[in-house]
Protein backbone atom coordinates (compact mmCIF):
# COMPACT_ATOMS: atom_id res chain seq x y z
CA UNK A 1 0.00 0.00 0.00
CA UNK A 2 1.01 3.25 -0.88
CA UNK A 3 -0.51 6.57 0.74
CA UNK A 4 -0.61 8.44 -2.91
CA UNK A 5 -2.51 5.71 -4.19
CA UNK A 6 -4.94 5.26 -1.25
CA UNK A 7 -5.47 8.75 -1.55
CA UNK A 8 -5.26 9.16 -5.58
CA UNK A 9 -8.37 6.17 -5.14
CA UNK A 10 -10.24 8.38 -2.77
CA UNK A 11 -10.64 11.00 -4.42
CA UNK A 12 -11.12 9.72 -7.66
CA UNK A 13 -14.14 7.98 -6.34
CA UNK A 14 -15.42 11.35 -4.75
CA UNK A 15 -14.47 13.14 -8.06
CA UNK A 16 -16.46 10.17 -10.19
CA UNK A 17 -19.22 10.93 -7.21
CA UNK A 18 -19.39 15.14 -7.77
CA UNK A 19 -19.92 14.16 -11.46
CA UNK A 20 -23.43 12.72 -10.11
CA UNK A 21 -25.97 15.47 -8.36
CA UNK A 22 -28.73 13.18 -8.10
CA UNK A 23 -26.98 10.63 -6.45
CA UNK A 24 -24.89 12.52 -4.07
CA UNK A 25 -28.45 14.38 -2.79
CA UNK A 26 -30.06 10.87 -2.34
CA UNK A 27 -27.50 9.38 -0.38
CA UNK A 28 -27.81 12.69 1.57
CA UNK A 29 -31.13 13.15 1.91
CA UNK A 30 -32.93 9.82 1.62
CA UNK A 31 -31.94 8.98 5.20
CA UNK A 32 -33.39 12.28 6.71
CA UNK A 33 -36.25 11.41 4.38
CA UNK A 34 -37.54 7.93 6.36
CA UNK A 35 -36.88 9.34 9.32
CA UNK A 36 -38.91 12.34 8.74
CA UNK A 37 -41.69 9.73 7.17
CA UNK A 38 -41.56 7.57 10.52
CA UNK A 39 -41.83 10.50 12.82
CA UNK A 40 -45.00 12.20 10.95
CA UNK A 41 -46.52 8.68 10.55
CA UNK A 42 -46.30 8.44 14.08
CA UNK A 43 -47.13 12.03 14.91
CA UNK A 44 -50.71 11.17 15.95
CA UNK A 45 -50.06 7.94 18.24
CA UNK A 46 -48.31 8.03 21.72
CA UNK A 47 -46.00 5.35 22.06
CA UNK A 48 -42.73 7.27 21.37
CA UNK A 49 -42.14 5.55 17.77
CA UNK A 50 -39.50 7.54 17.05
CA UNK A 51 -37.32 6.52 19.89
CA UNK A 52 -37.92 2.54 19.29
CA UNK A 53 -37.42 2.66 15.57
CA UNK A 54 -35.10 5.88 14.85
CA UNK A 55 -32.05 4.72 16.39
CA UNK A 56 -31.95 1.64 13.90
CA UNK A 57 -33.09 3.87 10.82
CA UNK A 58 -29.77 5.40 11.71
CA UNK A 59 -28.05 2.28 12.07
CA UNK A 60 -29.32 0.63 8.27
CA UNK A 61 -29.69 3.97 6.04
CA UNK A 62 -26.03 4.01 6.24
CA UNK A 63 -25.50 0.45 5.71
CA UNK A 64 -27.78 0.43 2.93
CA UNK A 65 -26.66 3.40 1.16
CA UNK A 66 -22.63 2.78 1.01
CA UNK A 67 -23.63 -1.18 0.45
CA UNK A 68 -25.50 -0.08 -3.17
CA UNK A 69 -22.71 2.61 -4.23
CA UNK A 70 -19.76 0.41 -3.78
CA UNK A 71 -21.40 -2.92 -4.96
CA UNK A 72 -22.31 -0.84 -7.90
CA UNK A 73 -19.19 1.29 -8.58
CA UNK A 74 -16.99 -1.82 -8.15
CA UNK A 75 -18.64 -3.90 -10.22
CA UNK A 76 -18.22 -1.39 -12.73
CA UNK A 77 -14.40 -0.92 -12.34
CA UNK A 78 -14.14 -4.91 -12.84
CA UNK A 79 -16.85 -4.82 -15.86
CA UNK A 80 -14.84 -1.84 -17.18
CA UNK A 81 -11.62 -3.01 -17.17
CA UNK A 82 -10.26 -0.29 -14.95
CA UNK A 83 -9.86 -2.64 -11.63
CA UNK A 84 -7.43 -4.79 -14.19
CA UNK A 85 -5.94 -1.55 -15.13
CA UNK A 86 -5.26 -0.45 -11.58
CA UNK A 87 -3.56 -4.28 -10.54
CA UNK A 88 -1.60 -3.60 -13.64
CA UNK A 89 -0.07 -0.56 -12.56
CA UNK A 90 1.53 -0.10 -8.97
CA UNK A 91 -1.46 -0.09 -7.65
CA UNK A 92 -1.92 -2.28 -4.03
CA UNK A 93 -5.69 -4.45 -3.22
CA UNK A 94 -5.21 -2.42 0.02
CA UNK A 95 -4.99 0.93 -1.44
CA UNK A 96 -8.24 0.04 -3.31
CA UNK A 97 -10.30 -1.08 -0.65
CA UNK A 98 -8.88 1.24 2.22
CA UNK A 99 -9.26 4.20 -0.95
CA UNK A 100 -12.73 3.51 -1.55
CA UNK A 101 -14.07 3.17 2.38
CA UNK A 102 -12.01 6.64 2.82
CA UNK A 103 -14.18 8.18 0.33
CA UNK A 104 -16.98 6.21 1.55
CA UNK A 105 -16.93 6.64 5.11
CA UNK A 106 -16.18 10.42 4.35
CA UNK A 107 -19.56 10.96 2.62
CA UNK A 108 -21.53 8.48 5.43
CA UNK A 109 -19.92 11.13 8.16
CA UNK A 110 -22.33 14.04 6.10
CA UNK A 111 -25.04 11.59 5.53
CA UNK A 112 -25.31 10.79 9.67
CA UNK A 113 -24.54 14.19 11.05
CA UNK A 114 -27.66 15.21 8.92
CA UNK A 115 -29.91 12.74 9.95
CA UNK A 116 -28.81 12.45 13.30
CA UNK A 117 -29.07 15.97 14.01
CA UNK A 118 -32.57 15.88 12.17
CA UNK A 119 -33.67 13.21 14.24
CA UNK A 120 -32.34 14.87 17.48
CA UNK A 121 -32.49 18.41 17.83
CA UNK A 122 -35.45 18.70 15.60
CA UNK A 123 -37.76 15.92 16.15
CA UNK A 124 -36.60 15.25 19.51
CA UNK A 125 -35.54 11.39 19.48
CA UNK A 126 -34.11 10.60 22.75
CA UNK A 127 -30.68 9.75 23.16
CA UNK A 128 -29.11 9.17 26.44
CA UNK A 129 -25.65 9.05 25.07
CA UNK A 130 -23.32 10.81 24.12
CA UNK A 131 -24.68 12.19 20.77
CA UNK A 132 -20.99 11.72 18.74
CA UNK A 133 -21.04 8.20 20.08
CA UNK A 134 -24.34 7.69 17.70
CA UNK A 135 -22.02 8.97 14.77
CA UNK A 136 -19.81 6.61 15.12
CA UNK A 137 -21.91 3.36 15.38
CA UNK A 138 -23.23 5.11 12.30
CA UNK A 139 -19.63 5.34 10.41
CA UNK A 140 -19.24 1.44 11.48
CA UNK A 141 -22.37 0.47 9.79
CA UNK A 142 -21.12 2.56 6.91
CA UNK A 143 -18.14 0.63 7.08
CA UNK A 144 -19.67 -2.73 6.88
CA UNK A 145 -22.16 -1.61 4.08
CA UNK A 146 -19.10 -0.50 2.00
CA UNK A 147 -16.97 -4.12 2.92
CA UNK A 148 -20.08 -6.13 1.79
CA UNK A 149 -20.80 -4.33 -1.15
CA UNK A 150 -17.04 -5.12 -2.21
CA UNK A 151 -17.33 -8.72 -1.75
CA UNK A 152 -20.67 -8.97 -3.25
CA UNK A 153 -19.40 -6.32 -6.69
CA UNK A 154 -17.64 -10.35 -6.94
CA UNK A 155 -20.17 -12.55 -7.45
CA UNK A 156 -22.57 -9.95 -9.26
CA UNK A 157 -22.57 -10.39 -12.85
CA UNK A 158 -24.31 -7.10 -13.66
CA UNK A 159 -25.30 -3.84 -12.07
CA UNK A 160 -28.79 -5.34 -11.72
CA UNK A 161 -27.70 -7.93 -9.58
CA UNK A 162 -25.90 -6.16 -7.52
CA UNK A 163 -28.48 -4.17 -6.57
CA UNK A 164 -31.05 -7.03 -6.19
CA UNK A 165 -28.40 -8.31 -3.50
CA UNK A 166 -29.31 -4.88 -1.65
CA UNK A 167 -32.96 -6.17 0.07
CA UNK A 168 -31.56 -10.02 0.21
CA UNK A 169 -29.07 -8.86 2.90
CA UNK A 170 -31.23 -5.84 4.42
CA UNK A 171 -34.39 -7.23 4.63
CA UNK A 172 -33.98 -10.58 6.72
CA UNK A 173 -31.04 -9.23 8.90
CA UNK A 174 -34.12 -5.74 9.68
CA UNK A 175 -36.61 -8.63 10.66
CA UNK A 176 -33.89 -10.49 12.95
CA UNK A 177 -32.48 -8.02 14.41
CA UNK A 178 -34.57 -8.02 17.21
CA UNK A 179 -36.16 -4.16 16.06
CA UNK A 180 -39.74 -5.81 15.47
CA UNK A 181 -39.55 -8.24 18.32
CA UNK A 182 -36.89 -8.70 21.20
CA UNK A 183 -34.85 -11.59 19.81
CA UNK A 184 -34.97 -13.63 23.32
CA UNK A 185 -38.96 -13.80 22.30
CA UNK A 186 -38.42 -15.13 18.44
CA UNK A 187 -38.02 -19.17 18.27
CA UNK A 188 -35.10 -20.30 19.27
CA UNK A 189 -33.54 -20.76 15.59
CA UNK A 190 -34.30 -17.26 14.50
CA UNK A 191 -32.45 -16.08 17.58
CA UNK A 192 -29.21 -17.82 16.77
CA UNK A 193 -29.41 -17.10 13.42
CA UNK A 194 -29.50 -13.50 14.53
CA UNK A 195 -26.62 -13.64 16.73
CA UNK A 196 -24.29 -14.14 13.14
CA UNK A 197 -25.63 -11.03 11.78
CA UNK A 198 -23.74 -8.51 11.61
CA UNK A 199 -26.70 -5.50 11.95
CA UNK A 200 -28.21 -7.13 15.05
CA UNK A 201 -25.03 -5.69 16.74
CA UNK A 202 -25.33 -2.07 14.95
CA UNK A 203 -28.64 -1.87 15.92
CA UNK A 204 -27.93 -2.61 19.31
CA UNK A 205 -25.00 -0.56 19.96
CA UNK A 206 -27.38 2.39 18.32
CA UNK A 207 -29.92 1.14 20.65
CA UNK A 208 -27.05 0.98 23.59
CA UNK A 209 -25.96 4.67 22.86
CA UNK A 210 -29.31 5.96 23.16
CA UNK A 211 -30.63 3.95 26.46
CA UNK A 212 -27.36 5.53 27.95
CA UNK A 213 -27.83 7.99 31.26
CA UNK A 214 -25.82 10.93 32.05
CA UNK A 215 -23.66 11.25 28.44
CA UNK A 216 -22.32 7.38 28.57
CA UNK A 217 -23.22 4.71 26.93
CA UNK A 218 -25.00 1.83 28.08
CA UNK A 219 -23.06 -1.39 29.18
CA UNK A 220 -21.87 -3.73 26.02
CA UNK A 221 -22.52 -1.01 23.55
CA UNK A 222 -18.52 -0.78 22.80
CA UNK A 223 -18.45 -4.46 22.75
CA UNK A 224 -21.53 -4.67 20.25
CA UNK A 225 -19.15 -1.52 17.99
CA UNK A 226 -16.37 -3.90 18.11
CA UNK A 227 -18.11 -6.98 16.69
CA UNK A 228 -19.57 -4.77 13.65
CA UNK A 229 -16.02 -3.37 12.86
CA UNK A 230 -14.62 -6.64 13.74
CA UNK A 231 -17.18 -8.26 11.29
CA UNK A 232 -16.46 -5.24 8.46
CA UNK A 233 -12.94 -6.26 8.83
CA UNK A 234 -13.13 -10.13 8.00
CA UNK A 235 -14.94 -9.13 5.02
CA UNK A 236 -12.86 -6.57 3.65
CA UNK A 237 -10.43 -9.24 3.78
CA UNK A 238 -12.19 -11.62 2.23
CA UNK A 239 -13.43 -9.15 -0.44
CA UNK A 240 -9.42 -8.30 -1.07
CA UNK A 241 -9.16 -12.05 -2.15
CA UNK A 242 -11.75 -11.05 -4.67
CA UNK A 243 -9.50 -8.63 -6.35
CA UNK A 244 -7.11 -10.81 -8.08
CA UNK A 245 -3.76 -9.64 -10.09
CA UNK A 246 -4.53 -12.28 -12.75
CA UNK A 247 -7.67 -13.40 -13.73
CA UNK A 248 -8.88 -15.92 -16.63
CA UNK B 1 18.85 0.23 -17.99
CA UNK B 2 17.92 -3.98 -18.32
CA UNK B 3 20.18 -5.72 -20.21
CA UNK B 4 18.74 -8.37 -22.70
CA UNK B 5 15.36 -8.17 -24.29
CA UNK B 6 12.04 -6.30 -22.60
CA UNK B 7 9.98 -9.22 -23.25
CA UNK B 8 11.04 -12.71 -23.37
CA UNK B 9 8.12 -15.42 -23.50
CA UNK B 10 9.44 -18.71 -24.03
CA UNK B 11 6.84 -21.94 -24.27
CA UNK B 12 3.84 -20.13 -23.31
CA UNK B 13 1.15 -21.71 -22.45
CA UNK B 14 -2.43 -20.36 -21.55
CA UNK B 15 -5.26 -22.13 -19.94
CA UNK B 16 -8.88 -19.85 -20.45
CA UNK B 17 -12.02 -21.82 -19.12
CA UNK B 18 -10.45 -25.33 -19.24
CA UNK B 19 -9.26 -24.66 -22.85
CA UNK B 20 -5.72 -24.30 -24.21
CA UNK B 21 -5.61 -20.95 -26.07
CA UNK B 22 -1.61 -20.84 -26.26
CA UNK B 23 0.33 -23.51 -27.40
CA UNK B 24 4.11 -22.68 -26.39
CA UNK B 25 4.70 -19.24 -27.58
CA UNK B 26 8.07 -17.51 -28.40
CA UNK B 27 8.68 -14.23 -28.35
CA UNK B 28 11.05 -11.59 -27.37
CA UNK B 29 10.69 -7.68 -27.67
CA UNK B 30 13.93 -5.66 -27.68
CA UNK B 31 13.97 -1.88 -26.29
CA UNK B 32 13.96 0.39 -29.19
CA UNK B 33 11.65 -2.03 -30.69
CA UNK B 34 8.28 -1.96 -32.50
CA UNK B 35 6.94 -5.45 -32.44
CA UNK B 36 3.60 -6.15 -34.31
CA UNK B 37 1.11 -9.43 -33.00
CA UNK B 38 -0.92 -9.87 -35.92
CA UNK B 39 -3.48 -12.52 -36.36
CA UNK B 40 -7.49 -13.09 -36.65
CA UNK B 41 -9.48 -12.52 -34.08
CA UNK B 42 -9.97 -15.57 -31.27
CA UNK B 43 -6.09 -16.51 -32.24
CA UNK B 44 -4.75 -15.66 -28.95
CA UNK B 45 -3.50 -12.53 -29.16
CA UNK B 46 -4.95 -10.28 -26.40
CA UNK B 47 -4.25 -13.35 -23.73
CA UNK B 48 -0.63 -13.07 -24.72
CA UNK B 49 -0.94 -9.76 -24.34
CA UNK B 50 -2.14 -10.29 -20.77
CA UNK B 51 0.31 -12.97 -19.79
CA UNK B 52 3.05 -10.02 -20.58
CA UNK B 53 1.20 -7.50 -18.66
CA UNK B 54 0.95 -9.88 -15.82
CA UNK B 55 -2.94 -10.26 -15.39
CA UNK B 56 -3.21 -13.69 -16.87
CA UNK B 57 -4.27 -16.62 -14.85
CA UNK B 58 -3.44 -20.06 -15.28
CA UNK B 59 0.16 -19.24 -17.15
CA UNK B 60 2.98 -22.01 -17.98
CA UNK B 61 5.98 -21.00 -19.38
CA UNK B 62 8.38 -18.37 -19.19
CA UNK B 63 7.32 -14.70 -19.10
CA UNK B 64 9.93 -12.38 -18.14
CA UNK B 65 9.65 -8.17 -18.60
CA UNK B 66 12.63 -5.84 -18.30
CA UNK B 67 14.42 -9.21 -16.49
CA UNK B 68 11.87 -9.93 -13.39
CA UNK B 69 8.68 -12.36 -13.74
CA UNK B 70 5.57 -10.74 -15.70
CA UNK B 71 3.37 -8.78 -13.01
CA UNK B 72 5.95 -8.39 -10.24
CA UNK B 73 5.85 -5.37 -8.03
CA UNK B 74 8.96 -3.71 -9.42
CA UNK B 75 7.88 -3.77 -13.12
CA UNK B 76 4.34 -2.66 -12.73
CA UNK B 77 4.99 0.79 -12.92
CA UNK B 78 7.56 0.64 -16.30
CA UNK B 79 4.31 -0.70 -18.32
CA UNK B 80 1.64 1.05 -20.32
CA UNK B 81 -0.89 -1.20 -21.42
CA UNK B 82 -3.94 -0.69 -23.57
CA UNK B 83 -6.70 -3.14 -23.03
CA UNK B 84 -8.65 -3.63 -26.70
CA UNK B 85 -11.76 -1.64 -24.69
CA UNK B 86 -11.61 1.71 -23.42
CA UNK B 87 -10.79 0.95 -19.68
CA UNK B 88 -11.70 4.09 -17.84
CA UNK B 89 -14.30 5.95 -16.21
CA UNK B 90 -16.83 7.25 -18.43
CA UNK B 91 -18.19 9.53 -15.26
CA UNK B 92 -14.96 11.50 -15.51
CA UNK B 93 -13.23 13.84 -17.62
CA UNK B 94 -10.20 12.81 -19.93
CA UNK B 95 -7.85 14.96 -17.16
CA UNK B 96 -9.43 13.45 -14.78
CA UNK B 97 -9.33 10.07 -15.47
CA UNK B 98 -5.60 10.92 -16.69
CA UNK B 99 -4.74 12.46 -13.47
CA UNK B 100 -5.73 9.67 -11.41
CA UNK B 101 -3.51 7.03 -13.43
CA UNK B 102 -0.67 9.97 -13.21
CA UNK B 103 -0.97 9.72 -9.35
CA UNK B 104 -0.54 6.21 -9.24
CA UNK B 105 2.66 6.14 -11.33
CA UNK B 106 3.64 9.14 -9.47
CA UNK B 107 4.09 11.19 -12.45
CA UNK B 108 2.83 15.19 -12.23
CA UNK B 109 0.51 17.56 -14.31
CA UNK B 110 3.02 18.40 -17.33
CA UNK B 111 3.13 14.35 -18.29
CA UNK B 112 -0.69 14.31 -18.10
CA UNK B 113 -0.95 17.65 -20.66
CA UNK B 114 1.61 15.74 -22.64
CA UNK B 115 -0.04 12.76 -23.07
CA UNK B 116 -2.97 14.69 -23.82
CA UNK B 117 -1.13 16.50 -26.75
CA UNK B 118 0.08 13.22 -27.50
CA UNK B 119 -3.47 11.57 -28.38
CA UNK B 120 -4.72 14.87 -29.80
CA UNK B 121 -6.75 15.39 -27.51
CA UNK B 122 -5.56 18.03 -25.66
CA UNK B 123 -8.81 20.39 -27.20
CA UNK B 124 -11.58 18.34 -25.49
CA UNK B 125 -9.33 17.38 -21.98
CA UNK B 126 -12.28 18.37 -20.07
CA UNK B 127 -15.48 17.08 -21.78
CA UNK B 128 -16.81 13.90 -19.63
CA UNK B 129 -15.44 11.05 -20.85
CA UNK B 130 -19.09 9.07 -21.89
CA UNK B 131 -19.94 11.96 -23.93
CA UNK B 132 -17.10 11.23 -26.33
CA UNK B 133 -16.81 9.54 -29.50
CA UNK B 134 -15.17 5.87 -29.55
CA UNK B 135 -12.49 6.82 -30.90
CA UNK B 136 -11.87 9.48 -28.40
CA UNK B 137 -12.67 7.30 -25.79
CA UNK B 138 -9.86 5.07 -27.32
CA UNK B 139 -7.55 7.72 -27.30
CA UNK B 140 -8.17 8.54 -23.75
CA UNK B 141 -7.12 5.19 -23.25
CA UNK B 142 -3.81 5.46 -25.01
CA UNK B 143 -3.18 8.42 -23.40
CA UNK B 144 -3.26 6.49 -19.75
CA UNK B 145 -0.45 4.08 -20.95
CA UNK B 146 1.50 6.97 -21.76
CA UNK B 147 2.29 8.14 -18.32
CA UNK B 148 5.37 7.52 -16.65
CA UNK B 149 7.52 7.30 -19.68
CA UNK B 150 7.06 3.07 -19.57
CA UNK B 151 9.94 1.07 -20.81
CA UNK B 152 7.49 -1.35 -22.04
CA UNK B 153 3.68 -0.46 -24.22
CA UNK B 154 1.92 -3.04 -24.93
CA UNK B 155 -0.78 -1.98 -27.01
CA UNK B 156 -4.06 -4.12 -27.73
CA UNK B 157 -5.22 -2.52 -30.66
CA UNK B 158 -5.34 0.45 -29.85
CA UNK B 159 -6.28 1.90 -33.37
CA UNK B 160 -9.24 -0.02 -33.80
CA UNK B 161 -11.98 2.48 -34.98
CA UNK B 162 -10.07 5.81 -35.31
CA UNK B 163 -9.85 7.87 -38.44
CA UNK B 164 -6.76 7.46 -40.98
CA UNK B 165 -5.49 10.20 -40.18
CA UNK B 166 -5.44 9.67 -36.54
CA UNK B 167 -3.94 6.55 -37.39
CA UNK B 168 -1.55 7.41 -39.23
CA UNK B 169 -0.14 10.07 -36.20
CA UNK B 170 -0.74 7.47 -33.57
CA UNK B 171 1.35 4.60 -35.56
CA UNK B 172 4.51 7.60 -35.79
CA UNK B 173 3.94 7.83 -32.24
CA UNK B 174 4.67 4.62 -31.75
CA UNK B 175 7.33 4.65 -33.84
CA UNK B 176 8.88 7.54 -31.74
CA UNK B 177 8.21 5.81 -28.99
CA UNK B 178 10.64 3.07 -29.83
CA UNK B 179 13.11 5.32 -31.15
CA UNK B 180 13.32 6.84 -27.75
CA UNK B 181 14.05 3.43 -26.66
CA UNK B 182 10.92 1.98 -25.37
CA UNK B 183 9.88 -1.40 -26.55
CA UNK B 184 6.11 -1.24 -28.00
CA UNK B 185 4.07 -4.47 -28.64
CA UNK B 186 1.13 -3.48 -30.62
CA UNK B 187 -1.76 -6.34 -31.67
CA UNK B 188 -3.72 -5.39 -34.94
CA UNK B 189 -5.67 -7.31 -37.28
CA UNK B 190 -5.42 -4.99 -39.75
CA UNK B 191 -2.54 -5.83 -42.11
CA UNK B 192 -1.40 -2.72 -43.39
CA UNK B 193 -0.84 -1.35 -39.69
CA UNK B 194 1.80 -4.22 -39.56
CA UNK B 195 4.13 -3.17 -42.41
CA UNK B 196 4.83 -0.15 -40.19
CA UNK B 197 6.17 -2.75 -37.49
CA UNK B 198 10.11 -3.52 -37.45
CA UNK B 199 8.85 -7.26 -36.88
CA UNK B 200 5.87 -9.15 -36.89
CA UNK B 201 4.96 -12.40 -34.96
CA UNK B 202 1.93 -13.97 -36.89
CA UNK B 203 -0.38 -15.35 -34.13
CA UNK B 204 -2.71 -18.23 -35.65
CA UNK B 205 -4.91 -20.79 -33.10
CA UNK B 206 -2.58 -20.13 -30.15
CA UNK B 207 0.77 -20.90 -32.26
CA UNK B 208 3.48 -18.07 -33.31
CA UNK B 209 2.86 -19.30 -37.26
CA UNK B 210 6.08 -17.21 -38.13
CA UNK B 211 8.36 -14.29 -37.01
CA UNK B 212 10.35 -11.67 -38.82
CA UNK B 213 10.71 -8.25 -40.47
CA UNK B 214 7.24 -7.70 -42.48
CA UNK B 215 10.61 -7.61 -45.93
CA UNK B 216 11.38 -11.32 -44.46
CA UNK B 217 7.62 -12.31 -44.33
CA UNK B 218 7.13 -11.19 -48.17
CA UNK B 219 10.46 -12.50 -49.15
CA UNK B 220 9.62 -16.08 -47.35
CA UNK B 221 6.63 -16.71 -48.94
CA UNK B 222 7.24 -14.22 -52.44
CA UNK B 223 4.03 -12.25 -51.81
CA UNK B 224 3.59 -8.64 -52.41
CA UNK B 225 2.11 -8.26 -49.00
CA UNK B 226 2.08 -8.88 -45.11
CA UNK B 227 -1.40 -9.96 -46.02
CA UNK B 228 -0.62 -11.67 -48.39
CA UNK B 229 2.13 -13.04 -46.64
CA UNK B 230 0.70 -14.00 -44.16
CA UNK B 231 -2.27 -15.77 -46.21
CA UNK B 232 0.47 -18.31 -47.66
CA UNK B 233 1.68 -18.88 -44.24
CA UNK B 234 -2.00 -20.28 -43.29
CA UNK B 235 -1.91 -22.16 -46.33
CA UNK B 236 1.69 -23.92 -45.45
CA UNK B 237 0.74 -24.87 -42.14
CA UNK B 238 -2.78 -26.49 -43.59
CA UNK B 239 -0.79 -28.49 -45.92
Amino acid sequence: MTPRITLAVARRVLHQLRGDPRTVALMLLLPCVVILLLWWVFSEVPGGMLDRFGPAIIAFMPFTVMFIVTSVTMLRERTAGTLERMLAMPTGRGDILVGYALALVAICLVQATLVIALAVWVLGMEVGGPIWALLVVALADSFLGTALGLAVSAFARTEFQAVQFMPALVFPQLLLCGLFLPRDQMPRAAEVISDFLPLTYAVEAMQGVQAGVDGAVADGTWTHLLVVVAIAVVVLALGTLTLSRRTD
Amino acid sequence: MTSGPVVQVADLSVIRGGVEVLHGVDLTVEGGELVGIVGPSGGGKSTLMRAIVGVQANVAGTVRVLGEEAGSPSVRGRIGYVTQSPSIYDDLTARQNLQFFAAIQGVGRRQVEAALTTVDLAGAADQVVGAMSGGQQSRVSLATALLGDPSLLVLDEPTVGLDPVLRRSLWSTFRDLAAAGAAVLVSTHVMDEAERCDRIALLREGRVLATGSPAQLRERTGADTVEAAFLALIDEAAA
